[in-house]
């Protein structure tokens, strides 16, 4: 019941998550940010079992961070992207399985282009323009199928989140009132309001 | 429904005269939801320009079917399909997968040169993906031949 959706541009992401934590049927708090800063440039949004969030979330980071450590350098999106999938698929095979929904965002310093990987809790993975999780995306595919160009540009995807947001607003059963909104480029990461949008 | 049709996709290899072909959908989905539409399935295992010792595609097939058996009982949701010229250069295809078995019954024949097989292997994939809701969006198509691999994208209906 959560949403999380993502949208590449040549230099940017912006990503998208909600602020709801659900217990049962009751809203235990709306001001939660799902969004984990992996390295000064990778954002990873995570969804599901909550528990599992924190506690997968918790470990790329430290591993992340770890690496950045240990070899002086920064792993890349799509390196950190693999790893995450790898360790995702690993323990799917194994007793103690994690049931989250990852976006990983981030701009390639080396590669100068931004990148989104969509990973889904049978670590599946697959480096898309934009992505998006749970019952959500069922309404927020179609429209960023219909809006989403190639070239597109940071204020006509900041459109599109508006619509995507628009669309959970009228069709969606859930109450989603304020979303996590993120925008990472070469100059690193930061947060906007919905409002500002 | 199978945890083998989660993610939907069609790939198919043949084999013609002293080629092979390999071809697969782009298509990568969450049951009837499509989440990618560009996704590749097609992977080099080894280059056949290499100077060191290259494994051989039977010996390949061997050590794949070792891999997903050692996981029998918690298995590798995939069904891979390898195809590769060996040696002699004389072809060698692995396994296919369902419904492009009726398309490659009619269509395929014996020793077909490499236009010929990349002709028969995409009419084959592409009529057989758009019987299938699960799969499509568009192909790819390797021919393999002793002077290398001949690559070509496919259109197809994005519905």
């Amino acid at each position: 019941m959560e949403a999380q959706f993502a949208i590449a541009g040549k230099d940017f992401v912006v990503s998208v998550t909600d602020k709801n934590v659900v217990h049962s049927i009751v809203k235990m708090k709306h001001t939660q940010d799902k969004t984990w800063q992996l390295l000064p440039m990778t954002l990873m949004s995570v969804c599901g079992e909550p528990g599992d969030t924190d506690s997968y979330a918790e470990y790329i980071q430290g591993n992340a961070k770890l690496y950045s450590v240990r070899n002086a350098r920064d792993l890349s999106v799509g390196e950190t992207a693999n790893f995450i999938r790898g360790e995702l698929a690993r323990a799917l095979r194994s007793r103690n399985p994690f049931q989250v929904n990852l976006l990983v965002a981030g701009y390639d310093k080396e590669k100068k282009e931004a990148a989104l990987y969509w990973i889904d809790y049978l670590a599946a993975m697959a480096k898309v323009p934009y992505g998006a999780h749970g019952y959500c995306s069922y309404f927020l595919y179609s429209v960023m199928d219909r809006e989403y160009t190639e070239d597109i540009t940071l204020e006509q995807a900041l459109d599109i989140v508006k619509k995507c947001i628009a669309v959970i607003k009228t069709r969606f059963m859930i109450d989603l009132p304020d979303f996590t909104i993120k925008i990472i480029d070469q100059n690193g990461t930061r947060e906007i309001e919905q409002s500002d949008l | 429904m199978s945890i083998m049709e989660y993610n939907g996709s069609a790939v198919v290899a043949m084999v013609g005269k002293n080629c092979v072909a390999i071809a697969a959908d782009k298509r990568l989905g969450q049951r009837a939801l499509t989440v990618d539409m560009n996704f590749q399935k097609v992977f080099p295992i080894t280059d056949r320009t290499a100077e060191e010792r290259i494994i051989e595609p039977k010996t390949f097939s061997n050590l794949v079917s070792h891999m997903l058996y050692e996981r029998r009982f918690g298995p590798y949701f995939v069904e891979p399909v390898i195809a590769g010229l060996d040696k002699d250069n004389k072809p060698f295809v692995g396994t296919a997968s369902d419904n492009l078995f009726g398309m490659c019954e009619s269509l395929w024949e014996p020793d077909l040169e490499p236009e010929e097989l990349f002709e028969t292997i995409s009419q084959a994939l592409l009529n057989a993906v758009d019987r299938d809701a699960m799969s499509g969006w568009g192909a790819v198509v390797h021919v393999i031949t002793k002077d290398g691999v001949i690559t070509r994208d496919l259109k197809g209906r994005m519905d």
